[in-house]
């Protein structure tokens, strides 16, 4: 046991150490720092634009049409000014590339109702130009009205918008708010499981390979036995996937309380960051160890086979298809979490950690679905474990000009005891 | 404290990498394990270290088999040498030794005692990769006996070293055999068995073709080399019974005869035809009994 407990430390020190570790870990961290900051960084950019009023000119037929369009803005919260311009359109056109207003609109009037064109200098930002067309709809459609001698108390009934609830009869069934801060929670969650399992996962199928295309293997497996072998590597890798994930976690929560003035509402709200559940968490953390387990194991056992280090990828993209695949029905779940199709699939143990998880983060699952999917799950690990094992002793003994899956039934072979 | 394999078979699928090999391995001593490519020297060595079971038979050292639990008496060195490229070197050996049950103190003090020896202590904190093969080589060596293994298996130890290197590490040989250790050691390099070895083996398609003591196999070889010098033309000398092959060179030629009444024959036949500058009777080289006996079976 002393053995497991060397080659742990000795991958984990050794991952820890290496250099691609501590600038991935690096680079992440300025990500969440940046991305806690966000806020504060967008508005330094943005905040003196936002600031000053858009005046855009009006030429042409506006009789009358200013003073409602104008009133429609200002309720809509907007920044745009209107302004009437007494001149021609090439005078408003050279007002608008002197810098004076930002666009101009010209108007015009056929049948009673008015249409108008908009001149900027760049039409990339829709922004203005959506919302004086929507004033214009708005203003139009009151003209209309007008026109067709309908009540305005009328008119006002049937324009507003209809009242309209969502309300869950089932007693533990999430409301609408909860339900879309569940969303947003599981849908991070399940990206940070999606990454980790095919980085770690990674990581320890180039681990192994890296031992045995450098033939160190062979004095490994004369010292301590494979199983012992692709245990300390699963292990060590997890303690260092735990290690990162810790430090990620302590680094971005600080960043967060220190912005948390500036933080009310926005990106965190969406994502229910704020009032996450006790017991959701700790569904995460254990579908997030097994799944991690289930994966690590079946990349251990891939790597085992892999002569060089370039067939890596190779061997793997199976494994990575079905994270993939895993990862994809999850966000088709997201909303549609009771479809039928999903709750099929998060029952069978490699969709489980990412399935299951959704399931239980949006919807009121019954206690014993997730242990059943559990024990299913950590039935297949242990399956997993001891075919894997049995594969990686063979494995590494294996050198062959392909890697490929086929080198499974050699492996078998060679690691029979008989 | 003997090695002890009884009837060992291994097979992969259809092919017999290994046939019946019955060998005991005294203690304390040299054992040569020569044989062609493929001849399944490295997975006897394999099934001896317990990477692999043997189809049939049994494989004891001192009575018990070999486990993991004692991975800390046997040192091995692999054919395929590997080391980790990326780690130092001092790193990577006192990880090797650790795995081998040694504590961390006394693996700093062998490892700095090998490197003195082979007069490479500058090396100790470069990385592997950066090191030439010889010198990875020495680290490989010193890998496989740091922790001071009973029972040392070298497989081709010597292969792809310089000949003052081979020096140093014959010579590191000889003193873990005088120390104590039995050593396993196969080679494609004849003359360092012949020097080296009391008992040796030679394999061929997984069968022993030759096995027992150096000096026994020599004799019951039974043929005899002979080598004559002379100014006088000497292919008549094929012709003589006893001679089995001949072979002319510059300055006379080399036979190779059945035994030694044979060589007295020849004596006899160069009598009065001229001047004999030389008249050497020797023993067979291994060299020559391999490639017979390996050899002919390759017809």
């Amino acid at each position: 046991m002393n053995k497991f407990f060397i080659m742990l430390a000795h991958t984990y020190l050794n991952r820890l150490k290496s250099k691609s570790f501590l600038i991935t870990t690096g680079v992440t961290l300025l990500l969440i720092i940046g991305l806690a900051n966000f806020e504060m960084i967008t508005e330094r950019f943005t905040g003196k634009e936002s600031d000053e009023n858009q005046k855009v000119a009006v030429i042409g037929e506006r009789e009358g049409l200013l003073e409602p369009l104008q009133s429609y803005l200002d309720g809509q919260d907007t920044t745009i000014e209107l302004a009437a311009f007494e001149g021609t359109k090439e005078e408003a056109e050279q007002a608008v590339q002197d810098g004076e207003y930002t666009a101009f609109i010209d108007i015009a009037e056929s049948d009673g109702t008015p249409n108008a064109t908009y001149y900027a200098n760049q039409i990339a930002n829709t922004n203005v130009s959506n919302q004086i067309r929507e004033a214009l709809q708005q203003v139009k459609v009151m003209i209309a009205a007008e026109q067709a001698e309908i009540d305005p108390e009328v008119f006002q009934q049937i324009s507003a918008p209809v009242n309209f609830e969502t309300v869950a009869l089932e007693e533990n069934a999430k409301t609408e708010e909860e339900l879309s801060e569940a969303r947003g929670l599981v849908y991070v969650m399940l990206f940070i499981m999606y990454f980790a399992v095919i980085m770690y996962g990674n990581m320890i199928a180039m681990e192994v390979a890296t031992e045995k295309s450098s033939r160190v293997m062979e004095i490994l497996i004369s010292s301590a036995s494979p199983v012992a072998q692709m245990f300390a590597k699963i292990f060590g890798i997890a303690l260092l996937g735990l290690s990162q994930i810790t430090l990620f976690m302590v680094v971005g929560y600080q960043a967060v309380k220190m912005n948390q003035e500036t933080m009310t509402g926005g990106v965190f709200d969406y994502f229910g960051l704020n009032n996450m559940e006790i017991s959701l968490f700790v569904y995460l953390i254990v579908f997030f160890i097994l799944g991690y387990l289930l994966y690590a194991t079946l990349a251990a056992m891939l790597g085992s086979l892999v002569s060089r280090i370039e067939d890596v990828q190779q061997l793997i993209a199976p494994m990575t298809l079905v994270i993939v695949a895993a990862f994809m029905i999850a966000m088709f779940g997201l909303n549609a979490p009771d479809s039928g199709f999903v709750t099929v699939t998060s029952y069978i143990p490699f969709f489980t950690p990412m399935l299951m998880f959704l399931r239980v983060g949006m919807l009121d699952v019954p206690i014993w679905e997730v242990g059943l999917s559990i024990g299913m799950l950590i039935a297949t690990i242990m399956l997993l474990a001891v075919i894997g094992a049995r594969i990686y002793s063979g494995g590494v003994l294996l050198y062959g000009k392909s890697s490929s899956l086929k080198d499974i039934k050699a492996a078998l072979q060679l690691s029979k005891k008989e | 404290m003997t090695l002890q394999l009884a009837g060992v078979t291994k097979r992969f699928g259809s092919t017999v990498a290994v046939d019946d090999l019955s060998l005991t391995i005294p203690e304390k001593e040299m054992f040569g394990f020569l044989g062609g490519n493929g001849a399944g020297k490295t997975t006897t060595f394999r099934m001896i270290l317990g990477l692999m079971n043997p189809t049939k038979g049994s494989i004891v050292w001192n009575g018990e088999t070999i486990s993991y639990e004692k991975s800390h008496i046997i040192g091995y060195l692999p054919e395929e040498r590997g080391l980790y490229p990326k780690l130092k070197v001092k790193d990577q050996l006192v990880y090797l030794a650790r795995l081998r049950g040694m504590d961390k103190q006394a693996a700093f003090r062998e490892l700095d005692s090998w490197l003195e020896r082979f007069y490479i202590p500058e090396y100790k904190e470069k990385k592997v990769e950066e090191l030439s093969k010889g010198n990875q080589q020495k680290i490989q060596f010193i890998s496989a006996v740091i922790h001071k293994p009973e029972l040392l298996i070298l497989d081709e130890p010597f292969s792809g070293l310089d000949p003052v290197n081979v020096e140093q590490l014959k010579k590191a040989v000889i003193d873990l055999k005088t120390a104590g250790t039995t050593i396993v050691f196969s080679s494609h390099r004849m003359e360092h068995v012949e020097e080296l070895c009391e008992h040796l083996c030679i394999l061929q398609k997984g069968r022993p073709v030759v096995q027992g003591q150096l000096k026994e196999i020599k004799r019951s070889f039974g043929k005899k080399n002979l080598r004559i010098h002379a100014d006088f033309d000497l292919t008549y000398l094929k012709e003589l019974p006893g001679v089995v092959t001949s072979k002319s060179v510059s300055e006379g030629c080399e036979l190779q005869i059945k035994n030694e009444a044979a060589a007295a024959h020849v004596f006899e036949a160069l009598q009065g035809k001229g001047f004999v500058r030389l008249f050497d009777l020797e023993e067979p080289s291994l060299n020559d009994i391999f490639i017979e006996k390996v050899g002919a079976s390759y017809e």
